[in-house]
């Protein structure tokens, strides 16, 4: 069990080192962007709509804010780095050796875990220069914003074990991820929407996350928070189980 | 064979387009031995060592490495194992002993000593002073030592390199042979295959060849090369010759007014040709081999063997 350790701290260093070589690529731009963000939205646009929630705009929008920078780069840590490995053959590296695939499947969430992690900081750190940050319960904040992670660095594995080429690769976050991350109530309230788009809205699995991680920075949410758990939750032991299926088949690494 | 390094058992393996690949191989390698696995391209060479690397599934047939079945025992199986393969396949970005310690950490060696390792490996195949600069930036040459320091960085008992000095000058793929006989006499054994057949000549003691998935041949080098009836010489004249006289020999043929091509039974040697050129006043001014003994071999085993298939399937 020992070697299983130092396998799983070998690829988690290894990711960590990736991401941290190239931080003007991985950490720098979610930190401009959102910063561009509170600019535009918080205080320009912001001041004109007034308060959400019972709290200012800009305040509302910052807990949506920080949870896609996490989406987004924990998703983008694994895609890129699963199908690179993949595409330069390095895969083979740890094919060979005595590793199991749930040491191999677990070294890759918590790399891409962990850079979602570090910009969500990053991303936090901008925020408290546009707004005075409250934390209602940090215990929430961190649950979830951990879950999250995982979830999209699994669902990153996957969209990277099924990628032939480089396009396969942006096609889901720019089509999928994107969209459903905008339509998950970072800017808005459901409460705010006609009734046939709210009851839409609740199919989509990132409402539940954004509304969790709010009412650990604000106490409020449009969803009960033990439902959001239970769909995270969820969701994360399918597409871990989906994920090991993938591996101990070899889909797309072995032939 | 008590305890081989490598057994193989009916192995086959059948691609999703019905390309039989291998054809129920059964094989065995000694432990300490330095083992050639030749075959045309295509042959099914690859296949099998992917096979045994885990790197392929097999359609049918079993794997043991040292005795450890590859199914049942696969931890121990794997940790008995390193791999060089045929193409390079390591992240180009990733410094060069990062390479080595992540390696060496996918089978549990602890950073401290897979850094000792690291450094171990890299001063040995001269790459200690490129151990910062990224894989990408290395000579061809270079990534093929890389890539033997990586597989030798948890010190396995059996290697298996796949055409390793494939695009290596002639310089380093000799000091890359001194190697390989180094850590062969240090028990390390090692599986070869290569398409420089003197490669496979200078360093091999067995020799399996394997053709259209088959295994055409499995015996020792020296056995496969006391079986070569005929050698080809080349023989470069002294004097312009227009018209061949008849030789007392296997096959001849004029390669232009200067050169000519003989083919001679090995246990008549050399004298009764020199004596027929003599007689004819055909001076020499030098000989050398047309190709070197195990190519000739190589080239016969795989001809008989594309025969016989031939045969099969008109029949």
């Amino acid at each position: 069990m020992h070697d299983y350790f130092v396998a799983f701290k070998t690829i988690v260093i290894r990711e960590v080192l990736r991401f941290g070589r190239i931080w003007i690529q991985t950490v720098l731009p979610a930190m401009i962007t959102t910063a561009l963000y509170f600019v535009i939205f918080g205080n320009l646009i912001g001041s004109m709509i007034g308060e959400v929630g019972g709290v200012s705009f800009i305040a509302y929008i910052v807990p949506g804010l920080i949870l896609m920078a996490v989406i987004t780069n924990s998703y983008a840590n694994v895609v890129s780095s699963f199908y690179s490995s993949k595409f330069q053959g390095n895969i083979e590296e740890m094919l060979v050796a005595p590793i199991p695939n749930w040491i191999i499947l677990s070294g890759y969430l918590v790399g891409g875990m962990l850079r979602g992690l570090v910009v969500g900081v990053a991303v936090t750190l901008v925020s408290l220069l546009f707004v005075d940050l409250q934390i209602h319960n940090i215990a929430v904040v961190i649950t979830t914003v951990i879950l999250t992670a995982v979830l999209f660095a699994l669902a990153g594995f996957i969209n990277a074990v099924y990628a032939k080429s480089f396009d396969d690769i942006s096609i889901i976050p720019t089509f999928v991820l994107t969209p459903l991350t905008y339509l998950g109530g970072i800017f808005y309230s459901i409460d705010m929407l006609p009734d046939f788009w709210r009851q839409v809205s609740l199919y989509n699995p990132v409402l539940y996350m954004i509304n969790a991680f709010r009412y650990g920075f604000l106490g409020v949410s449009d969803i009960p928070l033990p439902t959001a758990y239970t769909i995270i939750l969820t969701f994360i032991l399918c597409l871990f189980a989906f994920a090991l299926m993938l591996l101990n088949r070899g889909t797309g690494i072995r032939n | 064979m008590e305890n081989p390094a490598l057994k193989l058992s009916n192995l086959s393996k059948t691609y999703s387009n019905q390309v039989e690949a291998l054809k129920a191989i059964d094989l065995e390698v000694a432990e300490g031995d330095f083992f050639a696995l030749l075959g045309p391209n295509g042959a099914g060479k690859s296949t099998a060592i992917g096979i045994i690397a885990s790197l392929v599934n097999r359609s049918g047939g079993e794997v043991q490495i040292f005795g450890h079945d590859l199914d049942r025992e696969r931890k121990a199986a794997k940790r008995c194992l390193g791999l060089v393969p045929q193409e390079f396949n390591f992240n180009v970005f990733e410094p060069v002993q990062e390479i080595l310690i992540n390696q060496a950490g996918y089978y549990g060696i602890e950073r401290r000593l897979a850094t000792q390792r690291a450094e171990y490996y890299l001063k040995k195949l001269e790459l200690w002073d490129k151990r910062l600069s990224s894989a990408r930036d290395l000579s061809g040459g270079m990534k093929r030592r890389l890539m033997i320091a990586r597989a030798l960085v948890h010190e396995p008992r059996m290697l298996i390199l796949d055409e390793p000095t494939a695009g290596v000058d002639i310089e380093i793929r000799h000091s890359m042979w001194e190697f390989m006989r180094e850590i062969n006499q240090n028990g390390t054994t090692i599986i070869l295959t290569t398409h420089y057949l003197e490669e496979a000549e200078s360093l091999c003691r067995n020799i399996a060849i394997i053709d259209q998935g088959r295994l055409v041949e499995n015996t020792s080098m020296k056995n496969l090369l006391t079986a070569l009836q005929f050698e080809t010489f080349i023989l470069d004249l002294q004097k312009p010759l227009e018209q061949l006289p008849p030789l007392n020999v296997q096959a001849s043929r004029l390669v232009d007014a200067y050169t000519m091509e003989v083919e001679v039974v090995r246990e008549h040697g050399l004298n009764d040709l020199f004596c027929d050129l003599s007689e004819y006043s055909i001076e020499v001014a030098s000989l050398r081999n047309k190709a070197n003994r195990l190519e000739q071999m190589f080239l016969h085993r795989v001809r008989d063997n594309g025969r016989s298939e031939d045969n099969q399937r008109n029949a």
